[in-house]
């Protein structure tokens, strides 16, 4: 994956609670067997109405979208993270987001952030106001900093983040390989397995 | 090891720890892995691009379920393409091949569309044997948590993650936190687990279990069946919850004996013996706790866009400023087509659906058919009922349920995941509604712009006879 330091782009604001990820990528385009091509599917029950806000021009080329309370819940299609990618998001910033949902995200290069919900909302007006905030989400720092989008002082909100993942994130290290560092571990570990344990085959 | 009082999900944890290291995540063992046709196929590119083979193929299994058609499915011949196939959309078919092409390349056992063991996910697990306590199963799938009914630390896994199980039998974790449900007192006659599941997440809400495996106990947990701790159990992510789990008990070892996959002999004493010790020690502390009181609950019926939007039948359609976020139930009874103060009771339906991993289990097909037997589907409704496998199917035909059911009107499917999720034809058309005996009433889920209520397979069935919401007590 693509490693994540620091970002800075625009944001656009989902202004939506209980965003699930049947809304993210509706089930009829997770029959690909590919990993691209998502990001027409991205919201694209919502985004047949043309008020939705990524229909909006003044967001496009934007590549933060700051959500409202529980993210990415439900369903655990990780082609959720893959159409946001492919849209462009390279972060979402909300103030809760679903388990599966943040893990994949992590897999797969994409950056959730969690904030207060009392900065969420801020963030969401400076990005809605003209001009627009500039957001940067630095990982190295975990911290988001926000400036203009008329906001009366600019925002540097810290963030947390595991030690690992956040290490795992800025170097783009595929897990599988960090996993097979401790092959003997696991190894080791089948020989101690009791025998009433069942096999499939 | 520590010897502090430990709860049953970190007693299975610890026992699964491969490695730990200050500042990491713990690497687990994983002791069953189900994989099916939607979320595997970039798994197996992975492994082939890196040159990598499927470390265990016997503790993987893999079966087609969210694609496959429920009607036009003739046995082991059925036909994937070509006159006779079933399937008419040629790019659920390719996910289907792809199955079938990755099984046989990397050796794993299948249970495809036609054969006798085909089913969805986390029906067949159980229904093998193959879901025992104690033991870590993980799926591509969220529903995955329904095997902690078992007394399994279970749940599910996205695609990245199904690659890494292929590839190397574990999954780097940080240890969940722990929370206890504890439902006091027995459920009054005529409320099932189902409803008590929905009034648990109408509690807690869809986040309220993040970040948690909650562990179900009390009276009203151990009176359930392990068809009705399923049903529970599946529906922990609704809560948030990555899963959640209830100790073995007799129940769970009756149910295991005798099963394909179930030990035999010597190994099922050893077995049992392990088993009986899979339990929260009495001094152990949880980092949550939430209790609720069975005796007050009755059928439940939710009525928006999420799981927590969820109420007993008896109530009516909220008001938006009576509910904690405003904006948000605005936004669902636009959708669901709603107006605040409507009698739940009162809302018709076109659509009523009897399956899912939720509750496409053997018992869920018994209540709905007493409830409808020598009663009649009413005018205009379609009622779908479709088992949760083929075995459940033909132990439902072999006890005459199926006659029931297609005396009554209704549609009599074979397996598959179907109208949960409409990935295969069985939907619902724009302005559609539904009642439907999934997980998940989210927008367009069973179908662009379908509206779903989730109930119980008995209000499925009473609903389906006077084509409104309805409680099988006023029939």
């Amino acid at each position: 994956m693509e490693p994540f330091v620091t970002h800075t782009g625009r944001a656009v604001p989902l202004r939506r609670t209980n965003v699930d990820t049947d809304q993210i990528i509706p089930a009829v385009y997770l029959k690909r067997v590919s990993r691209d091509g998502f990001g027409e599917g991205l919201f694209a029950a919502w985004r047949e109405d043309p008020a939705f806000v990524l229909n909006q021009p003044r967001y496009e080329g934007a590549t933060i979208l700051v959500a409202g309370r529980d993210f990415g819940t439900g369903s655990s299609r990780e082609h959720a993270v893959w159409a946001l990618l492919d849209y462009g998001f390279r972060a979402v910033i909300a103030p809760r987001f679903g388990d599966i949902f943040r893990t994949n995200s992590t897999k797969a290069g994409l950056l959730p952030v969690v904030l207060p919900e009392k900065v969420v909302a801020l963030i969401q007006d400076a990005a809605e106001a003209e001009p627009p905030a500039q957001l940067t989400v630095d990982l190295d720092a975990r911290t988001v900093y926000v400036t203009g989008g008329g906001l009366a002082q600019d925002i540097a909100e810290p963030f947390q983040i595991d030690d690992y993942t956040r290490w795992r994130l800025m170097e783009g290290l595929d897990d599988i390989g960090l996993t097979l560092r401790h092959e003997d571990l696991i190894s080791a570990f089948e020989t101690t397995r009791p025998s009433f344990l069942p096999t499939t085959i | 090891m520590s010897s502090a009082p430990r709860t049953l999900a970190e007693k299975i944890w610890d026992a699964h720890v491969v490695r730990h290291a200050e500042g990491e995540p713990d690497l687990l063992f994983i002791d069953l892995h189900i994989v099916h046709e939607v979320t595997s196929p970039q798994a197996f590119d992975g492994l082939r691009a890196a040159g990598r083979k499927v470390r265990r193929p016997d503790l993987t299994i893999a079966t087609e379920d969210h694609n496959v058609p429920t009607t036009g499915v003739t046995g082991p011949d059925t036909p994937l393409e070509g006159p006779g196939s079933p399937i008419t959309d040629p790019v659920s078919r390719t996910q289907i091949a792809a199955m079938r092409a990755n099984a046989a390349e990397f050796g794993l056992r299948l249970h495809p569309m036609g054969d006798a063991g085909q089913g969805i996910v986390h029906v067949i697990g159980p229904q093998l044997g193959l879901t025992q306590p104690g033991m870590t199963i993980v799926c591509g799938d969220s529903h995955t948590s329904t095997h902690g009914a078992f007394g399994a630390v279970a749940f599910g896994i996205g695609t990245s993650e199904v690659e890494h199980v292929l590839a190397t039998q574990s999954l780097p974790q940080i240890k969940p936190k722990t929370m206890a449900i504890n439902v006091e007192g027995a459920l009054p006659d005529g409320v099932t687990a189902k409803d008590l599941i929905l009034a648990i997440i109408g509690q807690i809400g869809t986040g309220g279990g993040q970040g948690y495996i909650v562990e179900y106990r009390g009276e009203a947990v151990r009176a359930l069946s392990m068809e009705g701790r399923m049903t529970v159990c599946n529906m922990s992510i609704e809560a948030g919850a990555r899963a959640g789990l209830v100790a073995p008990d007799e129940t769970t070892f009756e149910y295991l004996k005798g099963r394909p996959n179930a030990p035999q002999g010597a190994d099922w004493d050893a077995a049992v013996e392990y088993w009986k010790s899979l339990r929260t020690d009495d001094d152990a502390v949880f980092d949550n706790e939430v209790t609720i009181d069975a005796t007050t609950l009755s059928p439940y019926v939710t009525w928006g866009t999420n799981p927590g939007q969820a109420l007993p039948l008896a109530s009516v359609v909220p008001a938006p400023t009576e509910t904690k976020d405003p904006s948000g139930t605005e936004r669902s009874l636009t959708y669901m087509g709603l107006t605040a103060g409507t009698r739940l009771k009162d809302i018709a339906v076109d659509t009523v659906f009897v399956g899912s991993c939720t509750n496409g289990r053997i018992e869920d097909l018994r209540a709905a058919a007493a409830v409808i037997d020598g009663r009649k589907v009413a005018d205009g409704v379609r009622m779908l009922v479709v088992p949760g496998s083929m075995q459940v199917r033909a132990q439902a035909e072999a006890e005459g349920l199926n006659a029931v059911f297609t005396a009554a009107g209704a549609e009599w499917r074979s397996a598959g995941c179907s109208m949960c999720l409409g990935m295969n034809p069985d939907t619902l058309k724009p302005g559609e509604r539904s009642a439907s005996t999934s997980n998940r009433n989210f927008e367009g889920r069973q179908g662009k712009g379908g509206r779903t209520h989730l109930v119980s397979p008995a209000v499925a069935a009473a609903t389906a006879v006077t084509g409104r919401l309805t409680a099988p007590a006023d029939l």
